[in-house]
């Protein structure tokens, strides 16, 4: 089987990112970039798998500006066989992602797609949904555990209420949770081997697929702050303030 | 314009996040529907329907709706689609799981997590971990939407609204099929209504650790119990609670950070909450910098204190 994991290149979870004073979006320039967490561990998932003989080839896709091609090669030094990057400078929305990823996964036939749950960008928590509707697939998201079988794949996914356990038809889009595994550092030999491995470029023109925006951003502002109160000096002074103070308890 | 709302419930109790989420739905304004669909889920449509601003509930009760898999909720709801310009629900981890997937089926974008109306197609949203606000005009016919229930209060109780039970004919799924749950059972209060939370992280070491100096406060003030990443992971919490920008979002009256240290991921779940409090032996601790009252302490010192002074 072939399992197919899409990958977005982010502002790094650890950047605290500052909104542009005209209010026009998020400062991005110089500013350090990263695969989204969630995909690492999509891409920890699909590795795994082929490690347990459970499948042949892992393809990873990102869509995106030309140097995402870093984020690609970046899931390429982890162990990933190939990539597609389908370069456009423009921000495309979950919607169009799936569109194109669906154009991309009818040419490549695989037999899952792990995507992460959610883009710690955009935090849409959609794509992988919507690509499941696309493609008439059945869907699994917010795995932290995937047993993948000859014709179904059973899921054990985080709900509110705690963990629910389903089997999905294969093929199947599973999305991944936190819980789901660590991710592997690349090595510095497999970051060197990985410069080498294919990559092929597509353009959403390829796909037929429009990129138009749907959500038309008509501002982008920071939240309301919070100011940093008062130190207590005693549990006793924390329960008077919370008690008489703030009206609390 | 008519607007369904997708109900959140366990079939028996309706979730007062589907009260929050209809205050949003008032506020775009129409004929609201509200959709019940699961299994033997009559009391659940039944309390709907006393529910503020509900023209009509809609219950569509069928042993495929039991466990909210995604592949026949969408069908039903694109079944229903036609007749609405809006379709919402409160971003729980069941909507968020078939919304999208009823969007893309629509051909249209999914609104995430509103925090905001501004108008009937123009809503607030946060991304990236909150530290940044859209205003977004949604430009398709049909809007789909999620609603981040904290930042909405509960529509009150009005006058019953009529219950109508819809078709779920056709609804069978071959693409999925429940296999079990495992959910947490406990008498405590929810951490989406709770009105006091105490959550620890990775500082209380263990499971036992953790039960046995977080619950027991838990207890006296009647509060919900959440945790942050670190402890969640390391096996001391369940997921469930798990607060944070990719877990829970809340917003309780007051919200008590016991060894959390405050990374921008754990605020963008509470730093909305009305009174925060921080535990925490480090002074220079991120979550000071949000709480309201720090307490620079030993938790295991503080906390059993703290259980004696309530
Ligand atoms: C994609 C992604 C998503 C994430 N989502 C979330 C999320 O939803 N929610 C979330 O919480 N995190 C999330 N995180 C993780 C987040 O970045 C932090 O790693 C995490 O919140 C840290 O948890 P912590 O504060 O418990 O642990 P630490 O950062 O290790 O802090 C422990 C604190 O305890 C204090 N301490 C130690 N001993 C004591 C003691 N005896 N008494 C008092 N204080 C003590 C220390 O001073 C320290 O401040 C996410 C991260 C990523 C990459
Ligand atoms: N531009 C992109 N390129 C590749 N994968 C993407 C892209 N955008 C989203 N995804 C995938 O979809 C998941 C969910 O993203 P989102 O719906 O934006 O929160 C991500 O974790 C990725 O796996």
């Amino acid at each position: 089987m072939k399992i197919l994991v899409p990958v977005k290149r982010v502002v790094d979870y650890n950047v605290k990112i500052r909104v542009k004073t005209d209010g026009t979006g998020v400062e991005l320039a110089n500013v350090k970039m990263s695969m989204n967490p969630f995909d690492e561990i999509a891409v920890e998932e699909a590795l795994r798998l082929k490690e347990a003989g459970k499948a042949e080839e892992v393809v990873v896709v990102s869509i995106g500006p030309a140097k995402a091609e870093e984020t690609l090669r970046t899931a390429l030094a982890m162990g990933a066989d190939r990539a597609v990057l389908v370069e456009t400078d423009a921000a495309v929305e979950p919607l169009a992602v799936a569109k194109l990823l669906k154009g991309v996964i009818d040419a490549e036939q695989p037999g899952l797609v792990i995507t992460g749950k959610q883009a710690i960008d955009d935090d849409s928590n959609q794509t992988g949904q919507m690509l499941a509707a696309l493609l008439g697939w059945g869907q699994a998201t917010f795995a932290s555990k995937v047993d993948l079988g000859a014709d179904k794949a059973t899921v054990t996914r985080e709900v509110d209420g705690g963990l629910q356990t389903i089997d999905v038809k294969l093929p199947a889009v599973v999305t991944t949770d936190l819980r789901l595994n660590e991710p592997r550092y690349a090595s510095l030999p497999n970051i060197m081997k990985a410069k080498k491995k294919p990559l092929d470029k597509k353009t959403p023109a390829d796909f037929g697929v429009d990129t138009t925006a749907r959500l038309k951003v008509l501002k982008t502002e920071e939240p309301g702050g919070r100011k940093a109160g008062v130190k207590v000096k005693s549990v006793a002074e924390l329960v008077d303030k919370l008690k008489n103070e703030a009206g609390v308890l | 314009m008519a607007i369904l709302l997708l109900a959140e419930h366990d079939n028996a109790t309706l979730s007062d996040q589907t009260a929050k989420a209809l205050t949003a739905a008032t506020k775009i304004g129409g004929d609201i529907h509200v959709l019940v669909a699961g299994s033997g889920a009559k009391a659940a449509a039944d309390a709907a329907a006393k529910l503020s601003g509900v023209s009509k509930v809609l219950l569509a009760d069928d042993a495929s709706l039991a466990n909210n898999l995604a592949e026949p909720l969408a069908a039903l709801i694109i079944g229903l689609a036609d007749g609405y310009d809006t379709i919402i629900a409160p971003a729980t981890s069941s909507a968020k799981n078939v919304m999208p997937r009823v969007a893309a089926l629509l051909d249209v974008m999914q609104v995430s997590e509103i925090t905001e109306v501004v108008s009937a197609d123009t809503f607030k949203r946060p991304l990236y971990a909150g530290n940044a606000i859209q205003t977004v005009q949604s430009t398709d016919a049909k809007k789909v939407i999620t609603v981040r229930t904290a930042s909405f209060s509960p529509a009150s109780q009005g006058t019953p609204a009529a219950v109508e039970l819809i078709s779920t004919a056709a609804l069978s799924s071959h693409l999925s099929r429940f296999v079990c749950d495992a959910l947490s059972t406990s008498d405590r209060p929810d951490l989406t209504s709770a009105k006091i939370i105490i959550s620890g992280g990775r500082a209380l070491g263990s499971s036992e650790k953790f039960n046995a100096v977080i619950l027991p406060v838990a207890d006296k003030l009647g509060a919900a119990v959440g945790a942050s990443r670190a402890a969640v992971d390391a096996g001391y919490a369940p997921n469930d609670w798990q607060v944070g920008q990719t877990g829970k979002v809340v917003a309780p009256q007051l919200y008590i950070a016991a060894g959390i240290s405050g990374a921008i991921q754990h605020l963008a779940g509470m730093k909305d909450s009305k009174v925060i409090v921080a535990i925490n032996k480090d002074e220079e601790a991120p979550i000071f910098q949000v709480a309201d009252y720090g307490l620079v302490a030993d938790l295991f010192e503080a906390l059993p204190e703290l259980e004696k002074a309530l």
